[in-house]
């Protein structure tokens, strides 16, 4: 029986999709595991962004910007 | 003032960069070309009804898919780079930058997320029309998300459409218009996107060759060199003319990067392109260890002042016409160039005083000094060191004859392929079909040296005449720079690694057999 709610078709979609998927499950893992080792691992431990961690304003980040442009042996 | 810097923390920076971007690069060229490939297969099924083109189709799909699947999100690191490693200079490009890449994560994200599902999971589920539409969707997808990351780029070797603004030390973008069709930007989408489709032409031709060699899907491997071999062929003539293009671009903007291509040090008229060169190990100027001359060359007469401005007779500036300066074309010397950029640097200092003053007279004339000699800021730095304004000529030469040779041999080679089809003999053509598997790290080498040539031959600047790489880099421990260099290396690796093994997995089984729609 044809369901006529577009939500549902679309998740059952989906969800028939990923169900029958056989090289794809390898390939959803390595996603996942690349997403968690990248927004996890290094993003919060290896790169914060520099000017957002050291500063809480926009124009301390001004300042510390044209201070590294104008004298950047200080 | 360049004493100011540690090269050690920039050079790191800088080969942290470059390994996540060259890493990234092996898997977008293929995903880019090979979507149109699958789209024009699935076409023929369509056409047809032949349920032999469908399973050539699926086929490709699932390398696609491979592909697809390591190299997503690998871009995203270059994004933390930014923010981490090169904060002044995401700073400083403001919100030119944030533009382009919002658009091409939402592209990005709605069109190929939305039509790649359909495309993978939509067969026998949806219309074939339909489906077909969604995969050539996800290929026109994948090239418009390339476009705002190449936009980006473009702005960076040809800043046009900002003004910049010394409150903010931002650059605001004024017309987004001059950002998106500067010729800059254009020469660099058309070529990267044919360059990378040819890529994928290869790769095709290349593994379909391995099935002929091992007398497996003998049907599939014809019928897939093909169309690869005719999408290659356009393809790389595409390629050829947007490079030459892209020649004149850079020629005209970017001189001293166009003198590194040549290793050209005296500027000449009816200037002869260096069609095979070999360069010497020691110094031409013994002020610059950058610029080498060449111990073997075979030159095509007039045809490098033809390539820069399609004029025989054009003056090509050589590296010492740029650092010297030549009156008689009106090129300003670096000197010049260098006090400008220190009046602009010192008035952006002046303007910040004046404005924690409040005086407002003195921010107006610190303005005008700053607005007078933005052009040339970045030169400022260079005070001490005008040598380090030179690029390293034997990277930049080296790279981009590699580039041009590989992209000519490949353009002979779909010809050569299609004559093979042509006559009937491409399934006993073993010498050709070797060479078609050989061929495959060749595209890579040819593809990855494209970059080097762009961004080596840029050096030394991040943002052309206003930003230096040194003066775009944070100010961080070189030693953390150093762990995430090899932390990337090691994950990068580990991608590379699964991306191959699962390749190779798939292309041993082979197309699936299986019915029509």
């Amino acid at each position: 029986m044809q369901n006529k709610n577009i939500f549902l078709r679309a998740f059952n979609f989906y969800y028939e999709g990923f169900r029958s998927m056989t090289l794809g499950r390898t390939l959803w893992l390595i996603i996942l595991i690349k997403l968690f080792v990248m927004f996890v691992i290094l993003k919060l431990f290896f790169f914060p962004n520099f000017l957002k961690t050291n500063f809480s304003t926009d124009e301390e980040r001004s300042d510390y910007v044209i201070e590294q442009l104008t004298k950047p042996n200080n | 003032m360049t004493e100011a810097f540690d090269y050690s923390l920039i050079d790191w920076s800088r080969a942290q960069f470059a390994l996540t971007a060259m890493y990234h690069w092996i898997f977008v060229p293929l995903t880019l070309g090979l979507g149109f490939i699958m789209a024009i297969m699935e076409t023929i099924y369509v056409r047809t009804g032949n349920p032999e083109w469908k399973r050539i189709t699926k086929f490709w799909m699932t390398i696609f898919g491979i592909n697809f699947a390591i190299g997503v999100a690998t871009g995203i690191i270059l994004e933390f780079e930014f923010g981490t490693n090169w904060s002044n200079y995401s700073w400083f490009v403001g919100d030119i930058f944030g533009a382009p890449l919002a658009i091409e994560g939402i592209m990005a994200f709605f069109l190929e997320s939305t039509f790649i599902a359909v495309m993978f999971f939509g067969w026998n589920k949806v219309s074939k029309k339909f489906h077909l539409v969604s995969t050539w969707l996800v290929a026109f997808g994948a090239s418009l998300s390339a476009l705002w990351i190449l936009v980006a780029n473009a702005w960076m070797q040809l800043p046009v459409g900002m003004k910049f603004n010394p409150e903010t030390a931002r650059n605001e973008m004024h017309n987004f218009w001059d950002v998106l069709l500067s010729p800059m930007a254009v020469s660099k989408f058309t070529h990267t996107i044919s360059s990378s489709y040819l890529l994928a032409a290869i790769i095709v031709i290349g593994i379909s060759s391995w099935y002929l060699l091992r007398k497996r899907h003998i049907v599939f491997a014809k019928r897939s060199i093909v169309v690869a071999a005719v999408f290659g062929l356009i393809t790389s003539i595409f390629t050829i003319l947007t490079g030459d293009y892209s020649a004149r671009v850079v020629a005209q903007n970017q001189p001293m990067k166009f003198a590194a291509f040549e290793g050209l040090y005296v500027g000449q008229t009816r200037a002869p392109l260096v069609a095979i060169g070999v360069m010497s190990t020691s110094p031409e100027d013994p002020d610059n260890e950058n610029i080498k001359d060449f111990v073997f060359k075979i030159e095509i007469p007039n045809f490098l002042s033809y390539m820069a401005f399609q004029d025989i007779n054009a003056f090509v500036p050589g590296i010492r016409d740029l650092m010297e300066g030549n009156e008689k074309y009106n090129i300003p010397s670096a000197a010049e160039k260098i006090a400008r950029g220190k009046l602009a640097i010192d008035a952006l200092a002046e303007f910040k005083l004046a404005k924690e003053a409040q005086d407002q007279a003195k921010m107006d004339e610190a303005r005008q000094i700053l607005d007078e000699n933005f052009q040339y800021f970045g030169y400022g730095y260079f005070v001490d060191d005008p040598s380090r304004l030179v690029p390293s000529v034997p990277i930049t030469f080296y790279s981009f004859h590699i580039m041009v040779a590989l992209g000519m041999w490949f353009m002979m080679f779909f010809a050569i392929v299609l004559l093979l089809v042509y006559k009937g003999k491409i399934s006993q053509s073993k010498f050709w079909l070797t060479i078609g598997i050989v061929n495959i790290p060749l595209a890579y080498i040819a593809s990855q040296s494209g970059w080097i040539t762009a961004e080596m031959g840029r050096q030394p600047w991040v943002i052309q005449d206003l930003m230096p790489t040194m003066a775009a880099v944070s100010r961080l421990d070189t030693n953390a720079v150093i762990t995430t260099f090899i932390l990337f290396g090691v994950v990068f690796t580990t991608l590379l690694i699964a991306e191959l093994k699962i390749m190779f997995k798939q292309i041993k089984i082979g197309p699936k057999q299986e019915g029509g729609h």
